[in-house]
């Protein structure tokens, strides 16, 4: 068995599994639950100074098809429970849980409040402190939240006051709702930050009713931008994390979120440079059970790779992940149909003809062989494999698993980079690329 | 013994109830998102009225039923009893590719009747006869699924059409001969009411030859549709077949439909001649009805059965019993002429042929039999309305199966009558053929449907699909099965 326990920049947990800050982190009673269940650690639901009022109609979703909560829209604000119970329930659940990972999530407005909410935090016995720099709605109208997270210079300097008190090690939660996220992930570097976590939500409209024209969530006739997460959100929280990760100024630890509802998710993230992982969504659609097929499934995974500890997949793909100038034009794949799979929906062939580069005839099957729907006699997909520009499409929008696979074709070419094609056409080493007809 | 009804109203109306219920907005919702969406569908190629599937079940997606309705209507005017009635395991259903063919396909019947139903209780307008007339007019004789079809797209395009019906209903067998619990005899009245809003008019209880002449329909009418279906059940010449508890299965059928449930009177021990679907409609519903034990007596083995598997299995879930390879020799009846059972024997039937084996023949009680040995031909019928009509060796009415066009230039005919018994769809199919040919006919002009989104494009057939050229999934697996070999 693997070893999954972390440890992000001094907070150690059994495993990388925490619950992200939100509802699921709000009390003493979820977080025994989760510990019970097997998380291996929690951010705190955020504590601010303001008293909260939360409306009432709160998320919206995203459903596609029968799934539902694709993606996740909220305009809840930081916890409405006041300061004095969280750190209760804090420390009585740090007490009765040791070895997992607590921590505070704090948003908080003037330095004297920061080194004061920090100050309470080590006291409650927490492992660290998260700065909620992030949530993009509501608290930043009153200039917390994503009003600091999108600016560096502030985040910078908000993250010297909390550096100024912290004796535990400080992540900075970044919000995604920036061009760059870098600049915050630098800002917090230069700030003292011990560590990053990212994404917090984006700004999002999930949809509008059309029967009365107010958005989702509807309070009282109006409605206001909320934060966007859950599965839909993962690509970019993975586009985030890497950009991070791979950005030598930045330089810090990495707490992955967005998305994440399995242990294929997250090993996607620690692939990407994450540490430890954290979840919000998936508990809110399914509960704390989930993260018994995390811990396994991930362990099962790190066993079958011969991992011995996430170290080793920690940051494996960062690499893999360069700049477009740096990808050999003269690489070439094509798709090619198992007419043994084959049903005959023809989604390949309208998707290449309509969407694509018009690569796929409809041609009789003349003896060809039939896969197990086809109807004999209808006409069947047929790649014309020099025209096919590899674009994967059809490979994408084909129902059946492994029937239009995407195949290396050998060129006899070398490597050519964007980078080299442009000097060595320069230098006249070599003709233009024919356009394509 | 005389037999006599069996259950009470809420037994036999629960006995009675629908074998495959209206899907739940939500179940919908979870099957239609079962389909792929495939380009060029087999199952539109599957139908016989090539609805649009892919399009209808994509529209129940996004909640536009008006349109989804508007799909399947334009394509099958009886759309709703077809949702119903159809064999669907093999039509489109049949050439579904979700998974594998074989495997678990989209229920596109059920799906199909969701949307229709919403649209009729929803009284949802979406079919339209145009307002300007060809001045035209056109008599259809014969009120059943041809005669709808044909009825429906003849007013679509502008003509005035008049259905002339024997029956106090139109609908014909899916008026009266469909199994209750397949579809209620209202649908079918429902359907007849969306054909009337279409500016059709019908004069129901007429009877063509009688009531009203051939001749004066000649003289009012530009064209004729003949759509008269099939005629009485077949005899089976043994003697003691005259007797009140022997009946033909249309009659029993018809009987149910026409009368409350908890009146039709149905036997303790009920045999069933016959093997095919009218068959087992039958023998299912003489149980449904409280029928003690029913029994399919078929003179041939079970792989001859011509009723569908799915119907067979049907049958044995629910308790019918089989006798393959056994004939009645005569039905047997006390002295009061009630019906006491029958006189079987044994048959081969290797290479097709029937043979009684002799010294085989043994005697089973029953108190009720029903006979489902197919329906007569109507050639009298024929020769007696058109003298000069020319009729197939077959018995059916000869006609242009694209057209439905006779050797006389102003008759047409489809359905049953023309093609020797089919499917309800296949007569929609045809009647909706016959009208194009009329149209085609009266006014020089060609039809084509909309344009399918599913099939745009398709080189060479933008419009079609299995309305022009039907597959079937029977022929299909044959075919499948030797190109595998
Ligand atoms: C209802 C709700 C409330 C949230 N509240 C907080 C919060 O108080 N503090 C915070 O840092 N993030 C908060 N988040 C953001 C989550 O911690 C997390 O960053 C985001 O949901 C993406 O992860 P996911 O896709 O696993 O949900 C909240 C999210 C939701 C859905
Ligand atoms: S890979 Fe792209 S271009 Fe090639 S056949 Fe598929 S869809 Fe067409």
């Amino acid at each position: 068995m693997a070893d999954l326990s972390v440890n992000l920049a001094g907070i150690k947990s059994p495993n990388p599994f925490w619950l992200a800050s939100g509802p699921p982190s709000n009390s003493a009673r979820q977080a025994n639950r989760a510990f019970e269940a097997g998380w291996g650690g929690i951010v705190w639901k955020t504590i601010s100074n303001d008293a909260i009022v939360n409306t009432s109609s709160r998320y919206a979703s995203l459903n596609l098809g029968t799934l539902r909560m694709a993606g996740l829209n909220n305009i809840e604000l930081t916890t409405d429970r006041s300061p004095e119970t969280n750190f209760r329930e804090i420390a009585e659940i740090k007490r009765r849980w040791p070895d997992r990972a607590m921590v505070v999530s704090l948003m908080v407005d003037t330095r004297e409040c920061w080194h004061e909410f920090v100050k309470r935090a080590i006291d409650a016995g927490a492992d660290g402190i998260e700065c909620n720099f992030g949530c993009p709605h509501g608290m930043c109208e009153r200039g917390m939240g994503a009003a600091v997270g999108q600016q560096p210079a502030v985040t910078e300097k908000i993250v010297t006051w909390v550096m100024e008190v912290a004796t535990i090690p400080v992540i900075v939660k970044l919000t995604p709702n920036i061009t760059d996220i870098t600049y915050a992930a630098r800002a917090a570097r230069q700030g003292g930050a011990n560590a990053i976590s990212l994404i917090n939500t984006i700004k999002s409209i999930t949809q509008v009713n059309l029967d009365c024209l107010v958005p989702e969530p509807n309070v009282g006739g109006l409605s206001t931008h909320g934060g966007y997460c859950g599965p839909a959100v993962k690509p970019i929280a993975l586009h985030m994390v890497q950009c991070c990760a791979a950005d030598p100024e930045v330089g810090l630890p990495i707490s992955g979120i967005g998305g994440i509802a399995n242990w294929r998710d997250a090993a996607e993230f620690i692939a990407l440079g994450a540490t430890s992982v954290q979840v919000c969504t998936a508990i809110m659609h399914y509960g704390f059970r989930i993260v018994e097929d995390m811990i396994d499934g991930l362990s099962g995974y790190l066993d079958a790779k011969g991992f011995k500890n996430l170290a080793g997949l920690r940051g494996k793909a960062v690499p893999m992940v360069q700049k477009w100038e740096s990808l050999d034009l003269n690489y070439k794949r094509i798709a090619r149909i198992n007419y043994d799979k084959c049903i005959g929906c023809n989604l390949c062939y309208i998707a290449c003809e309509d969407g694509a580069h018009q690569s796929i005839d409809l041609v009789p099957p003349n003896g060809q062989g039939l896969g197990p729907g086809r109807v004999p006699g209808k006409p069947i997909p047929k790649i014309r494999e020099e025209d096919c520009v590899g674009c994967n499409l059809c490979a994408i929008v084909c129902p059946v698993e492994s029937c239009v696979t995407m195949v290396s074709i050998p060129t006899g070419k070398p490597k050519l980079t964007w980078k080299e094609y442009q000097e060595k056409l320069a230098r006249g080493e070599i003709k233009p690329i024919p356009a394509h007809p | 013994m005389p037999i006599s009804p069996k259950l009470g109203p809420e037994a036999a109306a629960a006995n009675m109830a629908d074998i495959a219920p209206r899907y739940t907005p939500q179940e919908a919702i979870i099957e239609a998102n079962r389909c792929l969406f495939c380009f060029d569908a087999p199952c539109i190629q599957a139908c016989p009225m090539g609805i649009d599937i892919p399009s209808f079940i994509k529209k129940i997606l996004t909640g536009n039923l008006t349109g989804s309705a508007r799909t399947i209507l334009t394509a099958n005017i009886l759309g709703g009893s077809c949702a119903r009635v159809c064999p669907t395991e093999v039509l489109c259903e049949g050439a579904c590719v979700v998974l594998d063919r074989e495997k678990d396909p989209v229920k596109i019947g059920r799906l199909q009747r969701y949307v229709v139903d919403y649209a009729q209780e929803n009284r949802l307008q979406v079919l339209k006869a145009p307002s300007g007339k060809s001045g035209k007019r056109i008599a259809v004789i014969g009120g059943g699924p041809s005669g709808l079809g044909c009825a429906a797209e003849l007013a679509q395009l502008g003509h005035q059409v008049v259905v002339f019906e024997k029956k106090p209903n139109a609908g014909g067998l899916n008026t009266y001969g469909i199994a209750y619990y397949k579809m209620k005899p209202e649908v079918s009245l429902a359907e007849v009411e969306l054909v009337k809003s279409l500016g059709v008019e019908f004069r129901c209880g007429v009877e063509v030859g009688k009531d009203v002449s051939i001749k004066q329909i000649e003289k009012d009418f530009d064209a004729i549709f003949l759509g008269l279906g099939l005629g009485k059940g077949g005899r089976l010449n043994l003697p003691g077949e005259d007797v009140p508890e022997v009946v033909e299965a249309l009659d029993f059928i018809e009987q149910i439909h026409t009368h409350p449930l908890h009146d039709v009177a149905v036997g303790d021990r009920v045999a069933v001649i016959g093997g095919g679907n009218t068959a087992i409609d039958a023998v299912t519903q003489a149980l449904r009805l409280g029928a003690h034990e029913a029994v399919i007596v078929y003179r041939r083995t079970r792989e001859e059965m011509p009723a569908y598997e799915f119907e067979q299995q049907l049958a044995r879930t629910y308790g019918v019993k089989f006798l393959f390879n056994v004939v009645p020799t005569e039905i047997l009846s006390n002295s009061k002429g009630h019906v006491t059972g029958l006189k079987l024997a044994r048959t081969s039937s290797a290479n097709g042929k029937v043979q009684i084996l002799p010294g085989t023949e043994f005697i089973e009680p029953f108190d009720m039999v029903i006979k489902a040995i197919g329906e007569q031909k109507q050639v009298e019928l024929f020769k007696k309305l058109f003298p000069a009509l020319e009729i197939h060796p077959r018995g059916v009415v000869r006609r242009n199966p694209d057209t439905g066009q006779t050797n006389l230039p102003n008759v047409f005919s489809g359905g049953d009558c023309a093609n020797g018994g089919r499917e309800v769809v296949n007569a929609v199919a045809e009647g909706k053929k016959a009208a194009r040919g009329i149209h085609a006919f009266l006014s020089g002009g060609k039809t084509s449907g909309p344009v399918q989104p599913s099939r745009y494009g398709v080189q060479g057939a933008p419009v079609g699909s299995g309305f022009d050229k039907p597959i079937r999934v029977l022929e299909l697996e044959k075919e499948y099965a030797r190109q595998r070999k």
